[in-house]
């Protein structure tokens, strides 16, 4: 087993926000998905494994290697997609291409060609008059065209139509075709990584809520229905989060199987979905 | 070869998998020896975690539906003809006995039932 991205004990400290106890790891040949809400830390993280800012403490290694002694080589053999363009607006693709290239050892030309085609990317168009899709397709061509070995993105479907997400998504599909990849993306569209994704690591509130492998996830949550007075009980330890309504309650439980064997048929209990869960940690505080 | 999944199911979706490929097996519509797709390119087809479609195969692995030949790829294994029968047989079973519970609560008598198996069986 050979760790691509690990990282232990992140910490950040800002004057409003603290980023704190950040741990978590990913093996080559998976893709893992960054979820949490707005504001919960995981751009900030992204940027400190890309040192684009610098933590407090703790430690990120990328292949094995430090981030920051190591950087440069790091960097090399990562492809990172970001939310917003930071690419020169007024060049073209292909004159934007000659800049970038020159910074990659791994650059292949025919690869870039390949992509552009197959994404039906305009090469002759500046990157102002390109759609939102386009962009994130070129960003996406570039990462690629380098030979990366691990994917960083962050937020590469937001704002992107549902016919450009699942193009995206078969993509990176197709990329983890080869074993020695590895993709790390956050998003909040967390449709998204319901099927694809391998692993998922929640972050709520600059903590890590839970980081797993996303089969165990989907059996081991579970939604839950029933009547309001059960809330009165000892049933009430099980749950994450809840909410009442006039003729009854809804909430999320960590243990589907405890639950189901100790309160068979006073619920109902279904499969949740990411977003679900990610709904009921963040309620948390306010509803039980 | 066709896999179908079903988001919707509550079965966790590498057991539809593994409940698909033993079908198919059991039904013969895949032979011994035949390649399967790798694990990757299962889990790319269908759009499914690489985790998933790893439990899957190693699940039919441990049941010696399949073998995995390292370098080479996974292979339907050489199956039992016997014990497949004796499989069927006992599905067989145990639908007949649905149908008797069936028919018991609502006091359905056996030659009532038998005439109804008869033409059922003949219609077919």
């Amino acid at each position: 087993m050979s760790l691509i991205l690990e990282v232990r004990n992140l910490k950040k400290v800002f004057k409003d926000f603290t980023l704190e106890d950040v741990s978590f790891s990913l093996e080559r040949g998976y893709i893992m998905g960054f979820i949490g809400p707005n504001g919960s830390g995981k751009s900030t993280t992204i940027k400190m494994i890309m040192n684009l800012l610098k933590k407090d403490s703790g430690s990120i290694s990328v292949f094995g290697l430090d981030h920051i002694r190591h950087e440069k080589e790091i960097k090399n053999r990562i492809g990172f997609v970001y939310d917003e363009n930071y690419y020169c607006e007024e060049l073209t693709i292909s004159e934007m291409k000659r800049i970038i290239t020159p910074f990659y050892d791994n650059w292949d030309d025919s690869a870039f060609e390949k992509y552009l085609h197959d994404f039906a990317l305009p090469a002759r168009k500046k990157i102002k008059e390109l759609s939102k899709g386009m962009k994130m397709k070129f960003s996406l061509a570039i990462a690629l065209s380098h030979h990366a070995e691990l994917l960083i993105m962050d937020e590469p479907t937001s704002g992107l139509d549902p016919v450009i997400r699942s193009e995206l998504l078969e993509i990176l599909s197709d990329t983890m075709q080869d074993e020695e990849k590895g993709v790390f993306f956050s998003t909040h569209i967390t449709s998204d990584l319901d099927r694809t994704a391998d692993y998922i690591t929640f972050i709520n509130n600059g903590r890590i809520e839970f980081t797993a492998a996303k089969d165990d996830i989907l059996d081991n949550f579970g939604l839950v229905k029933g009547a309001r007075e059960l809330l009165n009980t000892d049933f009430k330890d099980h749950l994450v989060g809840v909410r009442e309504n006039r003729f009854g309650f809804e909430g999320l439980i960590k243990n589907k199987e405890a639950v189901k064997r100790l309160f068979r048929d006073s619920v109902v209990i279904e499969k949740p979905s990411l977003e679900e869960i990610m709904l009921y940690f963040t309620r948390r505080p306010q509803n039980v | 070869m066709d896999i179908i999944i079903a988001n919707t199911s509550d079965d966790p979706i590498y057991r539809q998998i593994v409940k698909q490929f033993k079908n198919m097996i059991i039904r013969g519509d895949v032979a011994e020896g035949e390649l399967l797709p790798s694990i990757r390119t299962l889990a790319r087809e269908l759009q499914i975690s690489v985790i998933t479609t790893k439990r899957a195969y190693e699940e039919l692995e441990r049941e010696s539906y399949i073998v995995t030949v390292p370098g080479k790829g996974t292979f339907i294994a050489a199956q039992d003809k016997e014990l497949f029968r004796e499989m069927r047989l006992k599905i067989v079973e145990e639908k007949l006995s649905e149908a008797v519970d069936a028919a018991k609560s609502i006091e359905l008598g056996y030659d009532d039932m038998r005439s109804m198996l008869k033409i059922l069986y003949e219609e077919v």
